[in-house]
């Protein structure tokens, strides 16, 4: 981010950029950063917050007006907890599983939490007005046959997406289910879950997480370096893996 | 929580391991009063509209987000596993703050917001990304844009 700014800076458009990582911002010396305590992934601190929002953003573009450069403000106010604040707790998945009377595969398992887990997820499609699932251009259940098909057979499992290597294709498959279980998991209007109990949620008690770590234990069997770097750097949270021992 | 004390070690030890060029001193460019600025937003979290390409590892390319692009067509494809996207996923405002920006010019804070703005994909090196910007200054300065929020995930 910092970088962009000396880039757009030189060629007579002022900047400021919002720094969330502090030292990376002190060694590339931006024009202007504001630097915010805010957790990875909430430059703005809160999201449905407006108010707080509006504060963060008025701050960091007052620092258009000064030239001093490089500068680094501090916005020194944590982020409001409250509904869906990222430090809330005691939060508990609204989605309870049924117990299956016999054996399941790893499909059927699968199968049936995304069943489940699917009304919750139409509703906060509905009550957010649109939904992060999607990159793969795949349906829920073909993803669910495609992941849990790969965790059990590695490379011989089809392609969905043939037109991409089998890594892009598992990248995409898993971030959408990932999507799928995050908003159906926040679905109610006013949860309190913080990103570490979702993550705790869906890595330590799903069949959805579960599948994942299958694939990516099938994943360290094959010669495909690019899908190794994928499912080893790019699948498992660090936070869910400091969390979970995973 | 983005304060490094906060983090597991895992996490706070790759992100402190990370390369940082140095860039060395660029000055700012000063002259306009906020009031005036016609503002656009850079963003690195990999967002662009609903069926454009994802981003994929090492690109360095970037997507144009129209100002009145509705919310339900913006999608992000950042390829880090390491951040929150619950929040985006409840409220876009928390990576890519347009309505603020929009009340902002209402409130005659600034003075306009740009009809277009872009995002990157930040986990690819950002000197790789200089000629993609060189090629949005067009677009930009022919706009009228005379400043940029640069906004990471």
């Amino acid at each position: 981010m910092s970088a962009l700014g000396h880039y757009l800076e030189a060629a007579g458009i002022a900047t400021v950029s919002i720094s969330l990582i502090r030292t990376h911002t002190e060694q590339m010396t931006p024009p202007r950063a504001l630097w915010v305590p805010f957790e990875l992934g909430r430059p703005l601190g809160a999201p449905n917050n407006a108010a707080f929002q509006t504060k963060v953003l008025s701050a960091a573009l007052a620092l258009l007006e000064r030239t001093d450069s490089p500068l680094i403000e501090d916005f020194l106010e944590d982020a409001p907890s409250g509904a869906g604040s990222a430090e809330d707790d005691n939060w508990v998945c609204p989605v309870s599983f049924p117990v299956p009377a016999g054996e399941e595969t790893m499909l059927s398992a699968l199968k049936r939490e995304i069943a489940g887990l699917q009304p919750w997820y139409a509703l906060g499609l509905e009550w957010r007005g649109r939904t992060t699932f999607g990159i793969s251009g795949l349906e829920m259940d073909a993803i669910g046959e495609f992941l849990a098909g790969f965790a059990e057979n590695g490379l011989d499992q089809p392609n969905p997406l043939p037109e991409l290597p089998i890594a892009e294709a598992f990248k995409r498959a898993n971030d959408d289910l990932q999507a799928f279980f995050q908003e159906a998991a926040t679905a109610q209007p006013g949860h309190g879950g913080t990103h570490a109990d979702v993550l705790d949620w869906f890595w330590g008690q799903t069949h959805g997480g579960k599948v994942l770590l299958a694939c990516r234990d099938a994943a360290r069997e094959t010669d495909d370096a690019r899908l190794r770097f994928m499912v080893n750097g790019l699948m498992v949270p660090r936070l869910a893996a400091a969390r979970l021992g995973i | 929580m983005a304060r490094l004390s906060d983090m597991p070690p895992n996490l706070a030890e790759h992100l402190q391991g990370l390369a940082c060029p140095d860039m060395g001193v660029t000055p700012a460019v000063g002259g306009i009063p906020l009031s005036q600025q016609r503002v656009a937003i850079i963003s690195t979290a990999g967002l662009s509209r609903r069926g454009d390409d994802a981003f994929t590892a090492g690109a360095a390319d970037y997507r144009v987000i129209p100002a009145d692009l509705p919310t339900s067509d913006l999608t992000m494809s950042h390829i880090s596993v390491n951040y929150d996207r619950t929040g985006f996923q409840d409220d876009v405002n928390i990576a890519f703050p347009i309505d603020r920006l929009k009340e902002l010019v209402a409130v005659g804070q600034i003075g306009s917001v740009a009809d277009f703005h872009y995002s990157f994909m930040g986990a690819t090196d950002p000197i790789q990304m200089k000629p993609a910007v060189d090629s949005l200054l067009g677009p930009m300065l022919g706009e009228g844009v005379t400043a940029a929020i640069l906004i990471p995930v």
